[in-house]
């Protein structure tokens, strides 16, 4: 399969591999997808409390070049937007910035879960409630 | 200077050697005579060409020359035989016997026998990929006309025991096959010594040209015949007609030649430079050989990184040509079927490498894809959340996963 050059870029040189410290507060984390699947990602956020923006981002992905290159693209996008800004990051916007191909739609899909996941953690561990499923992928 | 990418996938084909394409040019020009003309000298010299190459091949398996029935390849033979003793042997029985790790050529025609109201077991293997010779016996009935059991695995190289194979199916009364794709002209392979009733091979795994391959077919003790599964002018005895491949046919002649010359210094190389490749991957922590270790093929490896998917492995070693144990160019992400029969989980069997070496593959090179694929394995485990929680010791079977 004939990758695209965004792909080919993010795979290479990944932006925010790593971990944050999921102790503190004011870190969110999200794990989704499954070993058997062939994909699994952990996406976190770190969040100012006081202007309610994702301060740092960090991402490890197990899977094939589209999803490491979804949470990659993912933790830049998120770096600098509000929560609620980052609530409204929709999956295709991911596919067309990285022109990924019809049988890599779910890398993206998974890409938006994990950061959903890792708001809904922030929310849970601040008090909050959890967020309502919003869209169901599966 | 090292050309990438580097070609690690001969168990998929191999390259022509020089040698092969030499000896076939002029009966691609000038000699084009159809074998089967028998009044001029352009059938002659053709006819010729085809019997020498017969005996080429007849030395290296140790048959006569008249047991080759000339094919297109590994996959018509596999047919040929299967369909071939099921349907000339009706009398006696419907049942054939073979093994979950067999080629797709085999697998289907089995299946397609199935469908034709014959009934077919298929062997488990165990974890190194070997069938169990109680369970053969244990299968074995009145009505098993044939046991047909691939010599060499073409993804772990996994060498079955064939003359036991052999000996319990002809004590049953059974006829013997064998899909000897990968294991002709790399091994020694003696259908006297291996009680080989019939077996399928082909020229383009060991450096000669595509679409030529042949079926062994035993002409006394017992004489084996098979029905055609081609109809037309008679050619082979009855068995397959069709125009000769003479060019073709040549080139697996020579092919069969070089082979029984060098197999010895052949195989000394390349089990070196296989074994170095392999005890370098290993030094990577979590990394496994699947398959037999012990009875296996000079020339393969297949090794299993644990904690790298598959796809995204794949991507990481684009200066090698070597296959993967997932199906990704498909839209489905299927894990080798060979694999899970040896008892391999999902993400092992996706996370999987095959090596292929061939007569010309260089330290060099088995040098380099020793750093390449050494860096892909740790950067991808650096970026993987299972890596991570592995080194955390954390049970990844007790976490509940969102399957999705």
């Amino acid at each position: 399969m004939a990758y695209s050059d965004k792909v080919i870029d993010h795979y290479s040189n990944p932006r925010n591999v790593g971990t944050l410290d999921k102790s503190k507060k004011n870190v969110g984390t999200g794990l989704v997808g499954a070993p058997e699947c062939g994909d699994v990602m952990r996406l976190q956020i770190e969040v100012d409390e006081t202007t309610n923006t994702i301060t740092d981002a960090k991402f490890k992905t197990f899977g094939c070049g589209s999803a490491i290159a979804s949470s990659s693209l993912a933790t830049e996008w998120l770096k600098g937007k509000t929560v609620d800004e980052a609530l409204a990051i929709d999956n295709m916007e991911i596919v067309e910035e990285l022109a990924l191909p019809p049988v890599k739609i779910h890398c993206s899909v998974l890409a938006e879960d994990a950061i959903k996941s890792a708001i809904n953690d922030y929310r849970v561990k601040n008090g909050m409630p959890a967020l309502e499923e919003s869209k169901s992928h599966h | 200077m090292l050309k990438l990418p580097i070609y690690l996938d001969n168990n998929a084909t191999t390259p022509l050697d020089p040698r092969v394409l030499e000896a076939m040019m002029p009966y691609l020009t000038e000699v084009f005579g159809n074998a089967a003309s028998r009044n001029h000298p352009f059938g002659w010299a053709a006819e010729e060409a085809v019997d020498y190459a017969r005996e080429q091949i007849a030395s290296l398996i140790n048959c006569d020359p008249k047991e080759i029935i000339f094919t297109s390849g590994a996959t018509e033979s596999d047919n040929l035989g299967i369909k071939g003793v099921f349907e000339m042997y009706a009398q006696k029985g419907n049942h054939i016997i073979t093994a979950t790790t067999e080629h797709k050529a085999v697998l289907d025609t089995c299946k397609h026998i199935e469908k034709l109201g014959g009934r077919v077991t298929y062997l488990p293997v165990n974890e190194e990929g070997l069938i169990s010779l109680a369970d053969l016996e244990a299968a074995m009935t009145p009505q098993t006309v044939l046991v047909t059991i691939m010599y060499g695995n073409n993804e772990t190289g996994t060498i079955q025991p064939i003359r036991e194979i052999a000996a319990i199916a002809h004590k049953h009364g059974a006829l013997f096959m064998t899909d000897g794709t990968q294991a002709v002209g790399k091994i020694p392979v003696d259908v006297i010594a291996d009680g080989i009733d019939l077996m399928a091979f082909t020229a383009h795994k060991m450096y000669g040209p595509k679409g030529v391959g042949a079926l062994y077919v035993r002409r006394k003790n017992p004489r084996v015949k098979v029905t055609a599964q081609m109809d037309g002018g008679g050619h082979e005895r009855g068995m397959r007609s069709g125009t000769l491949n003479v060019p073709g046919i040549v080139g697996l002649g020579k092919a069969c030649e070089l082979a029984r010359l060098e197999m010895a210094a052949d195989t000394a190389r390349l089990s070196a430079l296989r074994d170095k490749l392999e005890r370098e991957l290993l030094t990577l922590e979590e990394s496994y050989v699947n398959g037999s270790r012990e009875h296996r093929l000079p020339h393969v490896t297949n090794i299993s990184f644990k904690y790298v998917e598959g796809e995204g492995l794949m991507m990481g070693v684009k200066d090698l040509a070597v296959s993967s144990g997932s199906a990704c160019t498909s839209a489905s992400l299927e894990p080798s079927y060979v694999l899970k029969a040896l008892g391999l989980s999902d993400d092992l069997a996706h996370s999987s490498l095959r090596f292929g070496l061939s007569r010309f593959t260089t330290e060099e090179q088995i040098d380099y894809a020793i750093n390449h694929v050494k860096e892909a394995v740790t950067k991808l485990r650096e970026m993987s959340p299972l890596w991570e929680m592995f080194k955390e010791g954390i049970d990844l079977s007790k976490i509940e996963w969102a399957e999705h």
